[in-house]
């Protein structure tokens, strides 16, 4: 592959509510047994992108642990390798990521010193399966400067948090807008980029010049006009996890037999950290319907539209419904929860009661939990 | 310099015949056993969890599945830049080429890969147990003893001691005699197979032994340091062990796994057991579907109902079939509306729809009253089985079968159908 991947996974936003307490977003658990950062790994070494930086500084603990080995995704190679990026103080600076182009231009020795000719760029958050050669081909057939991938969305979505684009003809972006509060177009940039290294390197260090710290607003947007800038459409399955309304619904999505098959079953795979769970248990008195469930759960009471993580044990005469237990939870007897998200490793009390009624209802306790 | 105070040599070459055509394509040790798991990952898991991170895995018998498996030894924490796993199969020299033709035979061949650590103690296992087992107070216990040999033993009931190797202790389990299935035991502790050698002992034995044809632990080396009068000690144990040698104790031990609270437990934190985890997902059960008292690998899809089964990883049961007491092996496809009561159906074979299994009257296997018993169905790997065929118990399928190979679309109990040959 001619192309270096970065990573861009410092997000945390207070969409988020109390899930992104603990996490960086693209630490953020999915479909059971994933996290979302695994989609984009997964993509990359599946498209034979050998070097990939992750960029990241909100509370990276539980992101660092998921990417303590890189072999999971096949990055651990003589060319190439996995790199997980954080601020650090150097001689001539002690700031934070001060956004998305900053934290590429604090790591740009990595760029200055790879010798690949392009870079893909993506964020950690996004649910979706592409091979990024197709894209970086169409970016050298367009002669562009900058490809962005967009999706299309169906007229009238709620564009809000989106960056929607507006192409001409050729597909060149015409039009690019951060979040519109009334959107002029239903097309939606999925933050994925691909750009020549150079090019990078080289806009990059003028924006860090200027004080500019922010990808979207201070490269594509103001470069729009001076530069080809064109779109790429990404025809499959894609989801971006920034609010707990989307992050519900995403997995939830994975409860459709076509979802599941097109990432579980289809050609290729998506990759993990490897957990070495047992499998899943049913004991008597376990009524399992509609519902994922990952491994190393127990389960003893009724579980129905949900999606169930690892190593979660549910306890006698449980009922849970539409809700997602994050991994390693432990639900007590006769709990009842519904149109819930339970936070991981999280210990629910014996008859507890939990049901969202406006919404999804985020459940986070912090009882202890006394192993026998 | 390379040292290693002791490295683990792992017997994984045996057929295992008593298992049939569970065995007809891979050795015993690469079985599937408990859903995700393979049967050599008990001793392999067992070796890194007990600071043993050199292992040689010795094979002989149908190697491919246990080398994709092991591969370099990443599931296990195997893959070391010194020692690590290394697969040890028979190989050509200049004179005296063999098989491995027995099991301290095979350990003979591989002298120079264990001299090559400079170890100060060999610890033989075999791949066909299923226990967790610290073999770091095993060696504790050798030293402490100043022993040249130990042998690790259980307790076994004294009616059934007579099918066991029985080993005869006195007062500070110092072994005085020992007896290769007794008529009248006068001792009920079975060696368990997994031996703790200094190497320099070992070493001696086997060299004097390298004439004799099929050298074995059991006849050759043990009466050889006995006669020596190297002290030998039985380390007693007391946890689960459970010899899988036969289809019925086979799915007797998959059974155990889901009592309630099984007294072979995988879900303990501390001594985790560990394999090649092929598939990721998470396992899909439907509205329609009832899941009691079971265990389901990773990426299955459930929609019809499972009762007091094992079920491997990436396999698809269809609508309105019912599963009872059965080991499903991964990626096993079953149609819709079977029945399938007390099977043993193995990897990547095919169930068509209106499939009923273990149905009518118990009659003894015709061929193979020996392996095919209990009322167990067996179907052999890769074997298919077309739409709308009843099986009867004590029978056995292996190979892609169709209509015309049955007669009335139906096997009665106590017949085969094998039709596989050694690459079809």
């Amino acid at each position: 592959m001619r192309a270096l991947g970065i990573i861009l996974a410092g997000g945390n936003n207070h969409r988020m509510k109390e899930l992104s307490q603990k996490r960086a977003i693209s630490a953020m658990p999915v479909a059971g047994s994933y996290r979302s950062i695994d989609f984009v790994l997964s993509n990359m070494s599946n498209s034979h992108i050998q070097r990939v930086a992750v960029l990241t500084q909100y509370n990276s603990r539980s992101l660092n642990s998921h990417l303590s080995s890189s072999k999971w995704w096949d990055f651990g190679r003589k060319q190439g390798g996995l790199y997980v990026f954080t601020p650090t103080v150097t001689a001539d600076n002690s700031s934070w990521y001060r956004g998305t182009a900053d934290s590429i231009y604090q790591n740009l020795d990595f760029l200055k010193n790879s010798h690949e000719p392009y870079v893909v760029i993506a964020s950690g958050d996004g649910v979706y399966k592409m091979d990024y050669n197709k894209l970086l081909e169409y970016h050298i057939e367009k002669k562009a400067d900058i490809t962005v991938v967009y999706k299309e969305f169906p007229e009238g979505s709620n564009l809000e948090r989106f960056g929607t684009i507006v192409l001409n003809e050729d597909s060149r972006i015409e039009e690019f807008d951060e979040k519109p509060i009334i959107a002029t177009s239903n097309l939606v940039s999925c933050g994925i980029y691909v750009i020549r290294r150079r090019q990078l390197i080289e806009m990059i260090e003028k924006s860090a010049l200027e004080e500019r710290y922010d990808f979207v607003k201070d490269i594509l947007i103001r470069y729009r006009s001076l530069k080809r800038i064109y779109g790429y459409k990404l025809e499959e399955y894609w989801r971006n996890i920034a609010t707990v309304d989307d992050y519900f619904s995403t997995n939830m999505d994975f409860l459709k037999e076509d979802i599941r098959d097109y990432f579980f079953r289809q050609y290729p795979d998506v990759y993990s950290k490897v957990d070495d769970l047992p499998p899943a248990k049913y004991n008597i008195g376990a009524n399992v319907r509609n519902s994922l469930v990952s491994s190393g759960s127990i389960i003893n009471g009724t579980v129905e539209d949900s999606i169930v993580f690892k190593k979660v044990f549910i306890g006698n005469n449980c009922y849970i419904k539409n809700s997602i237990i994050l991994n390693d939870v432990y639900i007590g007897d006769n709990t009842h929860i519904e149109n819930c998200i339970v936070e991981s490793r999280d210990t629910i009390r014996a008859n507890s009661y939990y049901k969202g009624d406006d919404g999804i209802k985020i459940v986070v306790e912090k009882n202890d939990r006394f192993i026998l | 310099m390379i040292k290693k105070e002791m490295i683990a040599m792992l017997l994984a070459g045996g057929q295992g015949s008593r298992l049939g055509v569970l065995t007809s394509r891979v050795a015993k040790p690469a079985v599937a056993f408990g859903g995700k798991y393979r049967i050599i990952d008990f001793p392999l898991s067992n070796c890194i969890n007990s600071g043993v991170d050199t292992v040689g895995v010795l094979t002989q018998y149908q190697p491919l599945r246990l080398n994709t498996h092991i591969g370099i030894g990443i599931p296990w924490d195997l893959d070391r830049n010194v020692g690590g796993v290394t697969v040890l199969p028979p190989y050509e020299k200049s004179s005296n080429t063999d098989w491995y033709t027995g099991t301290a035979n095979a350990i003979y061949q591989n002298i120079e890969y264990m001299e090559g650590y400079n170890p100060e103690y060999i610890l033989i296992l075999s791949g066909d147990h299923i226990y967790k087992m610290d073999y770091e107070v095993m060696l504790d216990f050798h030293k402490k003893n100043n022993a040249a040999v130990t042998i690790a033993v259980m307790p076994v009931p004294i009616e059934e001691a007579k099918r066991f190797g029985i080993l005869i202790t006195d007062d500070n389990k110092k072994i005085v005699d020992f007896e290769e299935k007794p008529q009248n035991p006068r001792s009920n502790l079975a060696s368990m197979g997994i031996y703790i050698f200094n190497w320099k002992e070992l070493k001696e034995a086997l060299i004097k032994g390298a004439n004799q044809s099929g050298l074995d632990f059991g006849k050759h080396v043990i009466p050889f340091c006995h006669e020596n009068n190297c002290p030998m000690y039985a380390y007693e144990f007391h946890g689960y062990w459970k010899d899988v040698g036969t289809l019925d104790s086979y799915w007797q031990a998959n059974m155990e796994l889901i009592d309630l609270v099984p007294e072979f437990n995988l879900y303990e934190e501390y001594w985790k057991i560990y394999t090649k985890s092929e598939i990721l997902p998470p396992q899909y059960v439907s509205k329609s579907s009832v899941v009691e008292k079971s265990i389901i690998g990773e990426g299955s899809s459930i929609f019809g109902k499972v009762y007091n089964s094992v079920i491997g990883c990436g396999v698809t049961i269809g609508e309105n079939t019912v599963i009872s007491d059965s080991i499903i092996m991964n990626h096993v496809v079953i149609g819709k509306d079977c029945e399938i009561h007390k099977g043993i159906i193995a990897e990547h074979a095919v169930i068509g729809d209106r499939v009923k299994m273990g149905v009518g009257d118990p009659v003894e296997n015709e061929e193979f009253p020996h392996i095919y018993a209990q009322e167990i169905v067996t179907v052999g790997e890769k074997s298919q089985i077309p739409d709308d065929i009843i099986i009867g118990k004590n029978t056995v399928i292996f190979g892609e079968t169709v209509s015309a190979d049955y007669v009335e679309q139906s096997l009665p109990s106590g017949k085969s159908l094998i039709k596989a040959g050694d690459w079809s």
